[in-house]
């Protein structure tokens, strides 16, 4: 079980969250002048990295807010969490 | 040699060593196709390539030894009651030809059709389960509806009491459905393939794909040196999108760590492959006698074949509660896999944006069962360069064209 560093709480288990995915994908800001390619990359097509991930956390069971982590898929290690619309920290 | 009464006989009797079963050559600098991954799917594919369509100058690359991926870590169950014609039309294809993989292989792959029990809990449950069984008939598929007491004739250790958190109100039974051993799946597509010329090179990572001016593929580089191909099919699982973004493709396609564990081994208790969506459990009994155990996904992307243990201990409260006898069965082993989810929890299987680039991916949480059916259908799309009928569904444009073959809202979860 993963120990997430919600950035209002501080540490807490992982069951107290809920997993939203890829962060930093941001819904566009015309859809009409989308074709229909690139609303499949919008709604389906992730970076799915092993490596460093920016993704989204949501504390349910606790502030209920939500917020982005970086963590690393290849280790499940958490290398920080940030606040939305924050600029994921740079990584060592 | 061929397997047979007399071979093992002579063995026992002689006690000769077995010889080698597929030779491990050094890659040759080119190859007509070179599949990447050898697991289950990889390996079916080179045996159709070269048995089906008469391509032999195959290379079958895989990072770490074959079948030790998904292959060797899912829970072997076999089944084609799926709700969606083209699921129900590629499942049951893969099913047709488990009946007599082991006399086509000349390998015991121990396929063992005692059917697969999927239980409802719920008046929604039944609801659904019926209407599964309905559509499964008029695809021509066996699944027939038990009811409560029906499920206890046939399954003697499941508990139908009505005091359970989750009752059982019935099941749906594909009779057909069963189990076969994960490891001789590969190892007997290995074999076939080899004697037909296919080279299955082992520790041998792709680290990158080359292509032309036009665009078209030309070789891999591997950490064996790089080896040139006229057509390259990635059948990597949960590694797709990595092995896809060296081709700059991105896919539809989340990686999940998908965990199972199995008991101690006991005596037989337990004579059917027991399926329960609504409560995350997936058990039968492996032939050594162990409880074979599936869990659900954890909840977030990884690549670590390692997940969470509260995501087993949920299954196994499901199964404690399910079979009370095994309440006091210790569990010996817990690993896990990592698979690869597309957004409709069915696969990708045909060509791509990039010429000479074919895929086979996206099985989730549910691949082993499809093996020969995906291996059968992706040869004969590679070989001809256009989709075989039964994958032509299941194509990468889907998801711009929005014909969504949904089997994540068909089965609720992992299937």
């Amino acid at each position: 079980m993963l120990l997430i560093p919600c950035p209002w709480c501080g540490a807490r288990p992982e069951n107290e969250f809920h997993y939203g995915g890829e962060a930093h994908i941001a819904r566009p800001s015309h859809p009409a002048e989308l074709d229909d390619t690139a609303w499949a990359e919008f709604l389906y097509f992730r970076t799915n990295p092993k490596g460093v991930h920016a993704e989204r956390w949501r504390h349910l069971h606790g502030c209920g807010r939500f917020f982005n982590c970086l963590r690393d898929t290849a280790s499940d290690k958490i290398l920080s969490a940030y606040k939305p619309g924050e600029s994921p920290p740079a990584t060592p | 040699m061929r397997f047979s009464a007399f071979s093992l006989l002579r063995h026992a009797v002689f006690g000769n060593a077995w010889p080698e079963q597929w030779r491990s050559p050094e890659p040759r600098n080119a190859y007509q196709v070179v599949i990447i991954g050898a697991g289950g799917h990889g390996l079916a594919t080179a045996y159709y390539l070269a048995k089906q369509h008469g391509i032999t100058d195959v290379a079958v690359l895989e990072r770490g030894w074959l079948g030790g991926g998904n292959t060797g870590r899912n829970t072997t169950i076999i089944r084609s009651n799926y709700l969606q014609d083209a699921s129900a039309a590629i499942y049951e294809h893969a099913l047709k030809l488990w009946q007599n993989l082991a006399a086509e292989l000349n390998y015991n792959v121990m396929y063992s059709p005692r059917g697969v029990l999927m239980l409802a809990h719920s008046e929604h449950d039944v609801r659904v389960s019926k209407r599964h069984v309905h559509a499964n008939r008029l695809n021509g598929i066996d699944n027939e509806w038990l009811s409560p007491e029906q499920v206890k004739s046939f399954c003697p250790p499941i508990n139908i009491g009505r005091d359970l958190r989750y009752p059982i109100l019935g099941a749906a039974l594909q009779r057909r459905g069963g189990v076969a051993r994960h490891d001789a799946v590969a190892w007997g597509y290995a074999r076939a393939a080899d004697a037909l010329g296919v080279d299955i090179i082992q520790n041998c990572e792709v680290t990158a794909i080359r292509s032309n001016a036009s665009g078209r593929v030309t070789a891999v580089d591997t950490t064996r040196g790089r080896i040139a191909a006229r057509k390259i099919a990635v059948v990597a699982a949960g590694h797709t999108s990595v092995v896809m973004a060296m081709a700059g493709l991105r896919m539809p396609i989340e990686s999940f760590p998908l965990q199972a564990l199995v008991s101690e081994p006991i005596k037989p208790i337990l004579p059917c492959v027991v399926m329960s969506n609504a409560i995350h459990a997936y058990i039968s009994q492996s032939d050594k006698g162990e409880l074979v155990i599936g869990a659900g996904t954890d909840a977030y992307t990884s690549y670590s074949q390692a997940g969470g243990l509260h995501v087993p201990a949920h299954t196994l409260e499901a199964i404690c509660d399910l079979f009370p006898n095994f309440r006091r069965l210790r569990m010996l082993r817990n690993w896990g896999g990592i698979v690869d989810v597309t957004p409709d929890r069915s696969p990708i299987i045909g060509l791509t944006p990039v010429p000479g680039l074919f895929v086979n991916c996206g099985w989730g949480t549910g691949g082993f069962k499809a093996t020969p059916g995906s291996g059968h259908v992706f040869a004969a799309t590679i070989a001809r360069d256009t989709p075989h009928p039964i994958a032509a569904p299941f194509g990468l444009d889907r998801f711009a064209a929005g014909r969504m073959i949904d089997e994540a809202a068909a089965a609720a979860v992992a299937h």
